[in-house]
């Protein structure tokens, strides 16, 4: 039985140094296959359009010309500051949809966990079977439901369906039936605490790693979406960050640029799109890596 | 903390006051009242499931029954839209470019879900024997791909395998070959099995990593008096403990690979005509919709994906299952 434990410390494990360099050169060789990608992306940020296709030093070094700078300013001036919309963009989609369906999820998951309400079992069978529903075999039937609703090409397209996270709300749950004892509750009830204020004040506090987690998890979702946007958005400065750099990508390939070599553009812009979420990763690291396990509790 | 030694399972041995009552079991004169009493307060659990129940109705429920009604229809160009039961279906479920994406989809969810979860596993169970500074560090650069939009992921590795900027061109020329172009009709394959592996080991393996560390020490202890070696130690009592874990990833790998979409889709125009307008169901779909407008027949293939997904799942779900296992 696992129980919530976030991490177990360190316990005497007997050092043995020969078998710990295979295993240490075995980590060097995944840490390379993961990173080789990211440097890759930092190094071709710096290169101007002629060291991209042309370079002194190959793929994964710096060009002689250091161009990250003028790059940057390409970026974002290039088409009256597009791509520094669509960050915006994808801030709000993803902050509203994060925030949104975090909201929702808690709440959800402590009514699944701590109310015996007639209906329960059933809804709750529901909810799992909709954690095995594809999302994306949704976006279509939304869009044409939605755009019945003229609401198609709007920032409600993408924030609306964002807040729908059955798995949240199942990670919830499972949370809540650990962290939040019965006897809590009902001592705040004899203390004359309504439901809400029991929730509030009692629960949600115990509920703080599992919060951060789904917060996470749903603003990566939403933030990382690229199949509902694409389907939803027709005007471009509604685009986030991924339908965007798509777009530009599409453009590049069909040498739409007018001259303008996008690829540069591209590569800077996919640099700088992942650098928000890997701070934030990195940064809330003691918050996710407990969490990212609740899912697989038993 | 309050960490109860209790299973996620609803709980049988509640305390008696949250029960729905039950009349045969309360006697007393003021039954009554602390039934009604009872009963509101479970009544006002709906209220904290309503939201979620309205986001549910509105872009689940409604999208699906929306879809199979629209589905059954089909709409002429001479005749307009007329009713044509289940025509769509039989037309999808006999139409070559939907099964050939859906054989690709499930091709590649054979080879990617085994390989990718070697990956992790092995990745977390290093990580979990090893405590040094460098594992933790590269317990997060191995997870860091999680963070990259698929989008960009797929971009970068076109980059990478491009012949004329990527670096694989280089590396073969020193050996005085010329590189294979992994998105070449015969290596697209494979050329997408990386992408996502790449993409998604890291996640897995922090799973699998912090169900590791959630087992009891003293397990490994008693093992280590017994004389058990590290890989029976392993293979012996770790694998098998976070087993829920891998259930889980594996359900996440299936549906995310059987509506694969993003990476092929980014990946087209630079791949040389590879990948196809109906590569997978989810972008013939997006295709037939969007460049066609044939909603109703979109509509159709949407809901039979869905169907497909949802069955293959569950159908693994209930072979797997077992007492108090995960999603039950």
């Amino acid at each position: 039985m696992t129980a919530v434990t976030t991490s177990v410390p360190a316990l005497a494990r007997r050092p043995k140094p020969r078998r710990n360099v295979v295993a240490h050169v075995f980590l060097g060789v995944l840490v390379l296959y993961f990173l080789v990608p990211i440097w890759w992306l930092f190094v071709a940020s710096t290169k101007d359009t002629e060291g991209l296709f042309a370079g002194s030093s190959g793929a994964m070094w710096f060009d002689k010309n250091f161009n990250l700078v003028a790059n940057l300013q390409d970026l974002f001036t290039y088409n009256g500051g597009e791509y520094l919309r669509w960050l915006g963009n994808s801030l709000l989609y993803a902050v509203s949809g994060g925030l949104g369906a975090t909201a929702i999820s808690v709440l959800a998951g402590y009514g699944f966990a701590k109310y015996r309400f007639p209906g329960r079992n059933l809804t709750f069978s529901l909810l799992l079977g909709a954690v095995m529903v594809p999302m994306t075999a949704l976006v279509i039937p939304t869009f044409i439901l939605l755009s019945n609703l003229k609401l198609t090409d709007t920032v409600w397209a993408v924030i609306l369906p964002s807040l729908l996270s059955p798995f949240g709300v199942y990670l919830m749950r499972v949370y809540t039936a650990e962290a939040v004892p019965d006897e809590l509750l009902d001592a705040a009830r004899v203390d004359g605490a309504g439901e809400l204020r029991t929730f509030f004040q009692v629960a949600l506090p115990l509920l703080r790693p599992a919060l951060v987690t789904v917060l996470l998890l749903s603003i990566v979702g939403t933030w990382n979406n690229y199949f509902l946007p694409l389907a939803m958005l027709s005007t471009e400065k509604l685009y986030p960050i991924t339908v965007g750099i798509g777009l530009w990508e599409q453009l590049a390939s069909s040498n739409n640029g007018g001259g303008h070599s996008l690829w540069s553009l591209i590569i800077v812009g996919s640099f700088v799109s992942i650098i928000p979420l890997v701070v934030a990763f990195l940064t809330l690291q003691k918050y996710w890596q407990g969490g990212l396990s609740l899912g697989s509790l038993k | 903390m309050a960490v109860h030694g209790s299973t996620v399972t609803p709980l049988p041995q509640d305390s008696p006051q949250e029960l729905p009552a039950r009349p045969e079991q309360v006697d007393s004169k003021r039954a009554p009242r602390i039934q009604t009493v009872m009963a509101r307060r479970a009544r006002k659990g709906w209220l904290f499931i309503a939201p979620f129940g309205l986001v549910f109705v509105a872009f689940l429920l409604a999208p699906l029954a929306y879809a199979l009604y629209l589905s059954l229809f089909t709409k002429g160009l001479a005749t307009g839209t007329r009713f044509s039961g289940l025509e769509n279906y039989f037309h999808a479920f006999s139409d070559p470019q939907f099964l050939k994406g859906v054989g690709f989809v499930v091709r590649f969810s054979l080879v990617l879900i085994p390989v990718q979860m070697a990956v992790s596993l092995a990745a977390a169970l290093v990580l979990d024997h090893l405590t040094t500074r460098l594992a933790k560090f590269s317990r997060l650069m191995i997870f860091l791909p999680y963070a990259v939009p698929a989008v960009i992921g797929a971009l970068m590795w076109g980059f990478l395998y491009s012949p004329s900027f990527g670096p694989m061109q280089q590396v073969f020329s020193l050996f005085h070959a010329s590189a294979p172009f992994l998105l070449s009709q015969d290596n697209v394959f494979y050329g997408l099995l990386n992408v996502v592996t790449w993409q998604w080991a890291g996640y897995y393996m922090i799973i699998v990593y912090a169900a590791l560390q959630g087992i009891d020490p003293s397990l490994y202890e008693a093992a280590k008096i017994d004389g058990a070696s590290t890989w029976q130690v392993a293979f012996r009592i770790k694998v098998p403990m976070v087993s829920s874990a891998l259930v889980l990833i594996l359900i996440f790998a299936l549906i995310g690979t059987l509506q694969f979409f993003s990476e092929p889709q980014i990946l087209g125009p630079v791949a040389n005509g590879s990948i196809t307008p109906d590569f997978t169901p989810n972008i013939y779909a997006f295709n037939l919709a969007f460049g066609y407008a044939q909603f109703n027949y979109a509509s159709a293939i949407s809901f039979s994906l869905g169907i497909i997904v949802f069955i293959a799942v569950y159908a693994f779900m209930f072979a797997t299952r077992k007492k108090g296992s995960t999603l039950s």
